[in-house]
Parts: structure tokens; sequence; C-alpha cells
């Protein structure tokens, strides 16, 4: 649930729970059956205490005619069996709380394991629609639920349910009568808690709206604190805020307040129930006419009214237990759902067969071989007659008139035709939102286009394995995500089996080695939260020398220098420079002067191709280019 | 600490106070319960007559009303002073932030704000309700349970004194021997949900690297980590619920086997069997509250960080004050550094600027020009004291920035700050933050001015138009032109842009220029830029390095005096101008 929304509640969805203990009987079986016989011995331990008590309630009447001696042994001997009955249950009670610790923490690990595998395998569609709080709200959240329910829910409901039907057993030993009466009251506070649980559950929503409110003032002003300052707006903003502060005060006070009049109530309708099996047994016994009708066929007595008032007290708490876990058993259903939701999220298709593999010449052919050559062939079986042929990997991408949108309804690209050969520069401009990054979006299959045809190397890209296609394809983004870890370890990401010196290497062609040098522990210096302790250009230049030392034939500069100063810039493009040597290479910029010296430049408009030539043709075609350049003209 | 966050009750002390008390009386009752039972039990067993049955009775439902009505007016009471003492925290850490300045709010971090203000207060507030009504009830309960069960048999109350400590003791264990491990899985699971959360925001590396294997490979190891080290703690915990039945069915035994013993040994005079009935229900409330204090305890010392946190921003003294008698009239715009020194704190080795000498005179254009990071925006912000200097001092109309009154001081000087900002609201709305009461033609003058009328006029709604939380649904350069409209309103002596035109094409930069020229023509105005264009008609144009004024001077002369100068400027005309 994320913390802006207030909860709706989703309707139950079938079959949610039955897919939870699925899941949980499959791995652990054995586990879980051991889990539910121990618990039936511990609720037979926790509900003996009544049966007992009339025993030796009897024995003890005995007793207090006949002296102490007469009843000794069979006293004794009740006490050796009830001491007996605890003893196992209390054993059985610490078997089954272990084996819940291990089985709640071990399920929670699949579930969380799963999916996160599951999220590695799903498109990148599914990423940019969906809000990344929401999907970190699966692992946090609604894990927590999971959790709760796994571990607390499922058992507790188990016993209590059993202790509850253990202990109308008990009764209907000791008295029909004395149960219904409990029954009337449990009825009673069935009623009184849905009625009020529901109440609360109204005003916990409510508090709910407020709070994401709350949080989205707070969210805003705190992000604003310099703005007000600068404008001296604190009054203003100070008194916004407490009037919704007001509000989230009277809906939390409202909903605290039905959930904490719960106990209370229930506690005390117990108690009520206490007086009553008390008085009704009380006025059973004195008016004596009426016949007592019980399992044990035992008359009305004071050893059949005392262990009733005991289990009225046990049975109105199991009562209000079931309820309160029926309520989160709701709850962990909603999270539930939703795990379930993620993980049945269809994952990106991959039907390619052409794979990249390292090759080398023999006898003027190329042929496939085990150990890096720096040759890339593509391999390409035909079905139809078994063949296996080997295309050299040089980096050469045409797209033949391409149509593309991200819904059905809006194309965002219209018959966009390009080729860029081996080594060669293409880049992109336009203005915000006229399909430059959805190009590279598509020639890497991040998506796959409607219309048209992509091909690399002259193989059409739905042919090629993904994993392979990307792998020679480099990427440099505008926003640089460095991951937990050093300096080195967020260089090697780009190719996991390079060498320290390989890594530095691949820095200093991007004109990084200097300044991470300089960090505190050099290349060893630990990045956090993505690199917080470096400027923008830094964590720029090492995404750059995360690309270089995969050393892919074709990279993407997708505005990789947008945010960085016109100082910064020059080093960072130095940097560039080299890697793009001997490249193809598709930039997309903001600024100018970093796609001037290209081999082609694309003007894109509303995804259709409007301009295109080198620099000093198109200033000459004096169009959008032209203007653009001489600055009339905005690129937002 | 504690009586930092106490000054948050306020209005809410009555409430504070009624919620245990009324927990106190339904404790009390509860506790008579039981005992009036067992005379009612002993009653039956004797053969009463039915009336006195039925005033017993009467005298039990009524205890059992009184005690729910008590515990329903402690749940109202307890309600209220804990969501009220949240809105209290809540207020006062709100306004000890509109009170702080730049220097507090950077030291805290805005994240960190926020979640002081929220994740915070809520626990805080959850603990204040567990203390008012938990920690009250469950020793209270402890108490008189004991204290009644001792009055009806002092010998049976012997086993009492062997299980309490039994369970005390291993309660205390179990939380003492979890609490290590859960405090260390803890900070391990914090990092497991960082690294999903770098996942899923860094999926388009993770996918054009073709890591998904080695990210999951990453992942379950260290997810069996945090799982090995949770179950470890949760097996520890795993011995609560064992234990708290062994000391039950402890009690049971005992009470049942003292109890019968002295019944039959005495012949029902020391003791009787209604009485057993209710020593087993002091035990089992006894041990019940025994149990709850210790879940209390670990849930108040979970809150005790957030209380920390907060109390850290209220006791937060704000580093910029308003003196004592303050000006509260700015007599021009002119500026004056003398030889001023700067750094963000007191232990920063660095400072950000060093022996700053400037000059402005009232109504002049001056521009600021300089890479990243060489500390243009710190020398505005001096200004308007958003940052008080470390040495030197910083004039304004020829008196010292210190000795004005903050707010008169920048309602004279607007600054457009680097990181515009609008709020969610009407055009018109965000423009009035410059001035509350300026009138329609007002705010079309200055949009006018700051040519952003003429986009505005093309909206459907026109000045009425919904702006959406961080102005999302403005493009870039209209967010900046609306900021500068917002800074105009305000009809300052000093109006400070910083990089303010950068996504605004040079044309519409330059109109705006000229709007300022020749309208607010008395207002100084001092333009920082990454633009040359930008600056270059200024009648001073400073040139900013590493925190040091490197050169000063018309275009001109900068041309000629200034190398870094003359190389922002070429790169910037040979590649064209920058469309940022």
């Amino acid at each position: 649930m994320s913390k802006n929304k207030a909860p709706k509640r989703p309707p139950m969805k079938k079959g949610v729970l039955g897919r939870v203990l699925r899941m949980l009987f499959k791995d652990y079986a054995p586990q879980m059956i051991a889990v539910v016989i121990c618990i039936f011995f511990t609720s037979l331990g926790s509900t003996i205490s009544g049966p007992f008590m009339n025993i030796l309630i009897n024995h003890i009447s005995t007793g207090v005619e006949s002296g102490w001696d007469s009843v000794k042994a069979s006293i004794f001997a009740t006490i050796a069996v009830m001491c007996a009955i605890y003893l196992v249950g209390i054993a059985a009670s610490f078997i089954y709380n272990r084996l819940m610790a291990i089985v709640t923490q071990g399920f929670l690990n699949k579930v969380r394991t799963r999916l996160f595998s599951g999220m590695q395998r799903l498109p990148l569609r599914y990423f940019d629609s969906t809000h990344h709080g929401d999907i970190m709200s699966h692992y946090t959240n609604d894990t927590d639920t999971l959790r709760e329910l796994v571990s607390r829910c499922i058992p507790q409901l188990i016993n209590s349910a059993l202790i509850l039907l253990l202990l109308v057993g008990n009764m209907l030993y000791l008295s029909l009568w004395l149960t219904l009466v409990i029954c009337l009251g449990v009825i009673v506070m069935v009623i009184v808690t849905r009625k009020i649980g529901g109440n609360s559950a109204k005003y916990f929503i409510k508090q709910q709206r407020s709070m994401g409110k709350t949080e989205g003032f707070i969210e805003e002003m705190m992000n604003g604190q310099k703005v007000i300052k600068v404008f001296c707006h604190e009054k203003q903003s100070t008194e916004d805020f407490d009037r919704i502060n007001e509000q989230l005060c009277e809906d939390a006070t409202k909903a605290h307040r039905f959930a904490n009049i719960l106990m209370p109530i229930m506690g005390n309708i117990g108690n009520l129930l206490y007086v009553l099996v008390a008085i009704t047994g009380g006025a059973l016994i004195l008016m004596g006419g009426v016949k007592n009708i019980s399992l044990s066929g035992q008359v009305f007595g004071i050893a059949v009214v005392v262990p009733f008032i005991n289990m009225a007290r046990q049975f109105t708490m199991n009562v209000s237990q079931v309820s309160q876990q029926l309520n989160s058993i709701v709850m962990a259903m909603a999270g539930a759902g939703r795990i379930f939701e993620l993980m049945d999220e269809q994952p990106e298709v991959d039907d390619g067969y052409v794979t990249l593999v390292n090759a080398k010449m023999v006898d003027g052919k190329l042929t496939e071989c085990e150990e890096r050559t720096h040759i890339w062939a593509w391999k390409h079986p035909h079905s139809a007659d078994g063949t296996v042929t080997y295309t050299k990997l040089e980096g050469n991408v045409t797209i033949d008139s391409m149509d593309f949108g991200y819904t059905p309804e809006k194309l965002v690209l219209h018959d966009v035709t390009l080729y860029a050969n081996s080594g060669q520069k293409v880049a992109f401009v336009g203005a915000t939102g006229a399909g430059k990054t959805t190009i590279t979006n598509l020639i890497n299959r991040f998506y796959d286009i409607d219309d048209g045809k992509i091909r690399y190397d002259g193989i059409n890209i739905n042919k090629i394995k993904k994993a392979d296609l990307r792998r020679s394809l480099g990427i440099v983004l505008q926003d640089t995500n460095l991951f937990t870890g050093t300096v080195l370890e967020n260089i090697r990401y780009g190719k996991l089996d390079a060498t320290d010196e390989e890594c530095i290497e691949a820095a200093k062609l991007a004109n990084a080695h200097d300044f991470i040098t300089r960090l505190p522990e050099g290349y060893n210096t630990m990045l956090t939260s993505n690199g917080a302790n470096l400027s923008q250009g830094q964590r720029q230049l090492i995404s750059i020398a995360r690309s270089a030392v995969a050393d892919p034939p074709v990279m993407i500069l997708d505005e990789a220098t947008s945010s960085i100063d016109t100082r910064t810039e020059a080093l960072v493009q130095r940097g560039m420079d080299a890697l793009m040597k001997g490249r193809t290479v598709f930039v997309i910029a903001h600024r100018l002067s970093t796609v001037r010296n290209s081999d082609v430049i694309m003007v894109l408009e509303n995804g259709r191709i409007i301009e295109r030539g080198n620099h000093e043709k198109l200033i000459a075609e004096k169009g959008k280019y032209y203007q653009l350049y001489t600055g009339a003209f905005e690129l937002e | 600490m504690l009586k930092i966050l106490a000054r948050s009750i306020r209005e809410y002390k009555r409430s504070s106070i009624l919620a245990p008390l009324f927990i106190a009386l339904e404790v009390i009752i509860e506790c008579m319960i039981p005992f009036v039972t067992a005379k009612l039990v002993n009653n039956i067993e004797e053969g009463c007559d039915m009336p006195t049955l039925l005033r017993f009775g009467g005298i039990m439902v009524l205890l059992a009303l009184t005690s729910l009505t008590c515990g329903a007016l402690s749940a109202h009471f307890s309600s209220k002073a804990s969501c009220g003492f949240a809105k209290n925290l809540r207020h006062d850490l709100f306004c000890a932030i509109q009170d702080f300045s730049f220097t507090n709010v950077d030291k805290f971090s805005t994240s960190s704000l926020v979640t002081r203000l929220t994740t915070d207060v809520g626990n805080v507030q959850m603990a204040y309700m567990m203390i008012i009504r938990t920690a009250v009830r469950s020793p209270l309960m402890l108490v008189f349970a004991l204290f009644m069960a001792i009055t009806v048999s002092p010998s049976v109350s012997l086993a009492f004194a062997i299980i309490i400590p039994i369970l005390a003791v291993g309660l205390g264990l179990i939380i003492k021997n979890s609490w290590g491990i859960f405090h260390s899985v803890f900070k391990k699971y914090d990092a497991l949900n960082n690294s999903i959360q770098e996942n899923v925001s860094g999926m388009r590396v993770v996918k054009a690297f073709v890591r998904e294997d080695y990210e999951i490979k990453k992942f379950s190891a260290a997810s069996d980590d945090v799982c090995r080290d949770f179950t470890r703690a949760e097996k520890i915990l795993a011995l609560n619920n064992p234990l708290m039945q062994f000391c039950m069915n402890g009690l049971m035994v005992a009470v049942c086997f003292i109890g019968s013993y002295v019944i039959i040994g005495s012949r029902g005079t020391d003791l009787r069997v209604g009485e057993l009935a209710s020593l087993i229900t002091y035990g089992v409330q006894i041990l019940m509250s025994l149990m709850m204090l210790s879940m209390i305890i670990v849930m108040i010392a979970m809150s005790v960080a957030s209380a920390k946190r907060i109390a850290e921003v209220l006791t937060e003294k704000s580093s910029i004050v308003n003196p004592e008698s303050p000006l509260c009239e700015v007599a021009d715009g002119s500026i004056v550094f003398d030889k001023v020194s700067f750094k963000y704190s007191e232990s920063a080795e660095k400072y950000a600027l060093s022996d700053i000498d400037l000059d402005i005179r009232s109504g002049e254009t001056v521009g600021i020009i300089g890479s990243t990071g060489s500390s243009k925006t710190s020398l505005v912000q001096l200004i308007p004291r958003l940052y008080d200097a470390s040495e030197g001092t910083v004039y304004v109309g020829g008196h010292d920035v210190r000795e004005y009154d903050i707010k008169t001081l920048r309602e004279e000087v607007a600054v457009v700050l680097q990181k515009n900002l609008l709020f969610s609201g009407t055009i018109k709305e965000n423009l009035r933050w410059g001035d509350p009461d300026a009138t329609d033609e007002e705010l079309i003058r200055a949009c006018k001015l700051a040519q952003a009328d003429e986009f505005i006029q093309k909206f459907p709604d026109k000045y009425d138009t919904h702006i959406e939380q961080g102005g999302a649904n403005v493009s870039g350069g209209q967010k900046q032109r609306l900021c500068i409209a917002r800074a105009l309103l305000k009809k300052p002596k000093i109006l400070i842009l910083d990089d303010s035109t950068s996504a605004v094409d040079t044309r519409t930069d330059a109109l705006i220029r000229k709007a300022f020229a020749e309208e607010i023509p008395n207002t100084t105005k001092i333009i920082i830029a990454q633009r040359v264009s930008s600056v270059q008609h200024a009648d001073k144009i400073i040139v900013m390095n590493n925190g040091r004024i490197d050169a000063l001077g018309t275009h001109e002369e900068l041309l000629i005096s200034s190398p870094i100068y003359r190389e922002v400027f070429e790169s910037q005309t040979k590649g064209g101008e920058d469309n940022e």
C-alpha cells in the first residue's frame, strides 16, 4: 500500500488464501502437518482445566467431609494426569512455535526471491508504467502482511478454533443450559464487534486519506522550504498546515477511539458473561427444579458451576481472538493478492535464436571458438535446412519504415527510416517527447516495434536473442544509476570477468581515472545511494567507464551530458570521444554542441524525422535545425 | 528529551491524565469481580436464598457495567490525547522548521525532515498511547491482582511468588537475546530493500547490461543471509508462547494442589471452593499483564529512536535570528561585500567563498558566470541573508544585512532560486506568493515582464490554470518564467536570478532582459547564467572560479583579461548556443 493513497479494501480475491496455503504446504508439508498436530495438543492443554476442576472439586467436596487422607490418592492421581497433559501441551507448543519460526522465514525468503527473480524477467514496459513506490511496497508492506498471516494469523486461528471446539465439548460435558447462556453472550459479542469494527474500519480509511493528504503537503512544503523562506511565506504555510493537521487529528481520534473501545467492551462482555453464568448457575442450583442435561450426566452443583465460570472467560477471549484474526486475514489477503499480481505479470518473451559467439578466422572463414578473441559473430541457425551461418559483428544498424506507439491508440514514431554504418555517429535532436529516446528503446528491444524492421548487421533484431543483442549495445543514460558497492565493482558491472587492470584501463579511457584516484580510497571507495558522494559529472564518468569496459560495437548515448555544465562537459566529452572511436554511436542531445560533429543529424518532431543531414547541410537548409542552432527556438 | 516532547501535550494534558485514571478505575473494578464471584459461589455452596443471589448478581452486573464505562472513557481520552499530542508535535515540528535557516535545512536534509514529520511522529504517537493506556494498565493489574490474591489466600499466593519471577526472568532473557539479533538484522533487511530499490530504478541499466541473473544471484545470497538471521531471532522469540503456557499451567497445578490441600485441611474454613476459581482468574490476570508489560517495553524501546529524532529538530536553534532592534527599511539596492569568506558549516574544511570584495551600485545589472562548484549561488545567497557570512560583512543599502529585520530584507531582495519550485494551486495563487494583495492587473504586468503572459493566455483556464505539485504540468522554461514573475511581484530593490533562464530560449531570454532594463531600471539585477549571451550586456560581469572572484569587468574587458571567460565564450560561440 503506498502511503499517499487511501487503502481501498479490494474485494477479497477468490483463491488467494488457497494459493498461500498451497505454496506453504508444497514446500513445507511435513513441517506444516507437524504444526497442525502440535497445535491440537497445545489447545488440548489449554482447555482441560475445566473438566479437571470439575473432578477435583468433586474430590474436594468428598474430602471436606471425610478428610485429606481419604482423597489424597485420587487428588494426586488427578493432578498427575493434569501435569502430564500440560507437559505434552507445552512440548507441543515449543515444537510448533519453533517450527513456525523456521517455516515463516523460509517461506518469506522463497516469496522474496521468487518475487525478485520474477521481477528481473519483466519487460521494461512494466517498470515504465508502474510507480516504483508501488513495486517496492510489494517487498515491504505486502510481505509484512504476509508474514503476519503465516506466522501469527494462521496458527492462532487454528489454535483458537480448536480451543473453541474443545471448550464447547467440555461445556456440553458439564451442562447444556449453561452452554446456551454462553453462546447467547457470544452472539451479542460478535454483533457488537462487527458494528464497532465496521465503524472503526470506516474511520481508519478516512484517517488514511487525511494522512495521505498531510504527508503530501509535508513533502511539498519540505521540498519547497527554501522557496518558502525566500518569500517569507512561513506564516501562511503554517496556517495551511494547521488546517490539514487539524482534520487529520479529528479523523485519527475517531478511528482510534473505535479501535481502543473494542478492547474494554470485549473484556467486559466477558465479565458480564462471567457474572451471568455465575447467577444462572447459582439460580439453577438453588431452584433445584431444573434437570441438568449434560454428557456426563452430572446434576447441578458447585462442581459444575465453578469450572464453567472460568471457561466462560476462556471462551470469550478466544472468540475475540478469532474475530481479530479474521480482520488481519482480510488485510493479509489483500497484500498477498498484490504479491501474486506481480508474480503473475507476463515475463519478457524472447523468441530470438541468433546468438553472439566468440569467433576466429580459419582459412578465411569465420569459425566459432571458446576463447575470447575480440572477434564476435552472430550464430544464425537456419531451421529450414539445419545449417548454421556466421556473420561478423560489425555494428551496422538499419531501421526501415518503423512505426511505434507505447499504447495502440497513440503512435509515437511514424515511418522512421535510417541507417548507421559501422563506425558512424548518428545524432537525434528534437523537443522533449519528439521520440528520440523511444528509438533507442526499440533498438535494444526494451519495446517491440509495431511495424517495419530493424536490422543489425543485416539480421532482423527480432531473431536475435535479447541478451545477446543487448550485450552488443552499450548505453549511457542521462540519469546515471550506480549500485551500492565500490567504484571498481561498479565499473566491472559492464563485464563481470574483467580484471582490475581492464577496469582501470576503461576508467582511463573515460577520463575518470584522475578523479577516482583522488577519492579517499581510490577504486575501492564505497558508493552508496546511487553515488550520492560524487558529483553528477563524476557519476556520469563512472557510467561511461562501465560501458567502456563492456566494449560494445554499438553505443547509445542518451542525453549523457545534459545535466552537466559546459566546462565539466568538455571533460566528459573527451572521455566519450575516446569511447566512440571505431564504434557506431547513437547520440541524443539537447546541446547542439555535442552533436555538431556527427555524421548524420536527425531532427525529430512529433515522431517523424523532419530534417536529416550533417551540420553544414542542415545549417544551409535554414530549417528547424538552423532555428535551434541560432537559439531562436526553445527546446522544451 | 522527554521534557521537550512533553511540551507538545498542552491542551491534551487533561485527557492524558484522565485516560490512565479511568484505566486505573477499570483495573480496580476488574480485580473486584472475581472476588465478588467467589463470595457468590460460596453463598451458593451454602445454599443461600434467591434474594441474596440476586443481590450479588446485581452488584456484579453493576461492577461490570462500571468497568465497561471506565474502559470506554479511557479509550476515548487516550485516543484524544495521543492523536492530539501527535497533532501538536507535527505543528511544533513544522513551526520549528519554518524558523530554520538554510543552514539548518541543509543539515537535516529534506527527506529526513519528511520522515521526522511523518513516520517518527507516528511511532511516538503509538508509544504515547501505549504509555497512557497499557503501560498504566499492566503494572496496576499486576499489583491489584496480586493484592487481591493474597487477600483471598496468602498460602496459595505462595505459588505466585515462584511463578512470577520465572516468567519475568524468562521474558527478560528472551527480549535481551533476541533484541541484539533483531537490531542487526533490521539493518541488513534495510540494505536488502535498498538493493531492490536500486534495481527497480536502475532496471534499464540491469537490462542493458543483461545482468538479470547476476542480480538474482546477488539478491538470493543477501536474502538467504537475512532469512538465516531472522530465523535465529524468531527461534528465540518462539520460546515466548511455551514459556507463557508453562507458567499458566504451573500456576493452575499449584493453585489446584495447594488449594485442595488447604480447603480439605481446614475443612473449608481458610479457603473455599468458590475462591479457588477467583485465584485462578487472578493468576491469569497477573501473567497476562506481565506478558503485556514485556511487549510494551520492547515497543517503547523501539520508538525511542524516533523520539530522539523529533527532539533533535525541536531543539535545533535557527542559525539566523532577527537582531534586537532591526532596521525595517532598505534604503536602496546597493550591495557591498567586504572581505567576505563563507563556508557552509563550521566543520567544513573548505571555504565556499574566500576574500570576496565587491561593490555594486543601486540599479546596476551584474552578471555572474563560472563553472558548477565555483560558488556563484553561495555568493548571492548571502545578500538576502539566507546564510550568514563566516567572515567579513555584506552590506545592502549601506547597512550590514545582519542589522535588518529578516522579513524586510527578504521582501526587498527577491531571489529566483536555481531549484525553482511552484506549489500545487492555480497560477494566480502561485504568483500571489510574491504579493498576496496584488491585483489582477499587477499579476498580468509582472507576467508580461517575465514573458509569461503569452503562454498563460494560451492555457484554457488562463491565470486560473491549476499547477500540479512541483509544477509538473508546465515545461521547464515556462516554470522559470512563472518563477521570475512571482519574484517580480515583490517589487524588490534587488532581484537575483540564479540560473533562472537556462531553459528559456535565447530570444525570450533577451526579451526578459530588455523588459528588465526598460521597466525596472532602478532595481539592482544580479543574473547568474551558464550562457554568456545572458550576461554579455551587463554593466559588470563577475567570473567566479573556486570560490573566488577570478575577474570582474565588462564583456569586452573580460574577453581580453580573463582566460576563463574567453574559454567559455569561445566554447559557446564555436559550438553554437547551447539550448537547454
